[in-house]
């Protein structure tokens, strides 16, 4: 299967990925991550793209990393649409203080907008 | 979650403070009263595990019991602000409030059977008058925009509606005026 991740630097992304990569080691799906520009988080994109890396590597495996700027949700269903990809794989959301989950803006968006299967990861 | 959350302007309220007697629409005696730790726990842990999945919201309360332990033990802890509605020794609801940096997220939950009783009015009014009594300044909650009855609740108590762009609508309420 030809999987997107993409990763915004938010902590469910984080853990998105760290999930994902010890998926696809055992299961060589191809996997090509997405660093995006997410305006919720602080975190500098190269400091993102390093800490997707360092996953990748320590989990050995091979994927393509690659950066996405602007609207973050709009070019991930862009991307996966026009290079056909089977699945977007995304963080699942943040729980409050009150531990209600809340889902991130970009995974609203792609949910709403994307024709390529979706799937949270929780 | 630490989004710039607004709040309204003006303090609502009057509201009562616990303990709080009274009949509910369906001839049922109620009394509210702050959770104790010792001694409640056991029966809201009873009422979470008999509560309908249909009206869970956001993922909480969770499902099976270990879960549904787990949670209660983060949201009545020291720092939060805890109301338990008594139908005899049955809990027919309760209300928290979860301290979120200078504001606190409050959750409600009414056991079916005494819904639609005006219970969940009186439970959070109660426990919107214990946290003023405790202090509280602002307090925020987020609700399911296709949830009419609850939003309604919110309304009737004072919160208004701060952020209507996701999913779920973010509502907040103001109980002691700014310094």
């Amino acid at each position: 299967m030809k999987l997107l991740l993409g990763v915004g630097g938010s902590e469910d992304s984080l853990t998105a990925l760290e999930r994902t990569v010890e998926r696809v080691a055992e299961t060589g799906d191809a996997l090509t991550v997405v660093v995006l520009d997410n305006p919720t988080t602080d975190t500098p994109p190269s400091e993102i793209e390093r800490q997707v890396r360092e996953a990748l590597d320590a989990a050995g495996v091979d994927a393509a990393v690659r950066r996405l700027d602007g609207d973050p949700g709009s070019r991930l269903v862009e991307v996966a649409e026009d290079e056909q990809y089977d699945r977007i794989v995304l963080g699942g959301g943040e729980t409050s203080p009150m531990g209600k989950i809340k889902i991130g803006s970009i995974a609203e968006f792609v949910l709403l907008n994307s024709h390529v299967s979706v799937t949270l990861i929780r | 979650m630490t989004d710039d959350r607004t709040f309204p302007s003006e303090p609502s309220g009057p509201f009562p403070t616990p303990p709080v007697t009274y009949t509910d629409q369906e001839g049922r005696e109620i009394e509210i009263r702050r959770f104790d730790a010792d001694e409640d726990l056991e029966s809201l842990v009873e009422m979470y595990d008999a509560f309908d999945p249909a009206d869970r919201a956001q993922g909480i309360p969770p499902t099976r019991e270990d879960r549904i332990r787990e949670w209660l033990d983060d949201i009545t802890d020291d720092d939060c602000l805890n109301v338990v509605a008594w139908h005899d020794d049955t809990v027919a609801g309760h209300a928290t409030l979860v301290p979120d940096g200078d504001a606190y997220e409050l959750a409600i939950f009414v056991l079916q059977a005494y819904q639609q009783a005006r219970n969940g009015t009186r439970i959070i009014e109660t426990l919107l008058g214990y946290g003023r009594e405790e202090d509280v300044e602002k307090v925020w909650l987020t609700v399911e925009r296709w949830n009419n009855p609850a939003i309604n609740l919110y309304r009737k108590v004072g919160f208004e509606t701060s952020n209507a762009e996701s999913f779920e609508l973010e509502m907040g309420l103001r109980l002691r005026a700014e310094d």
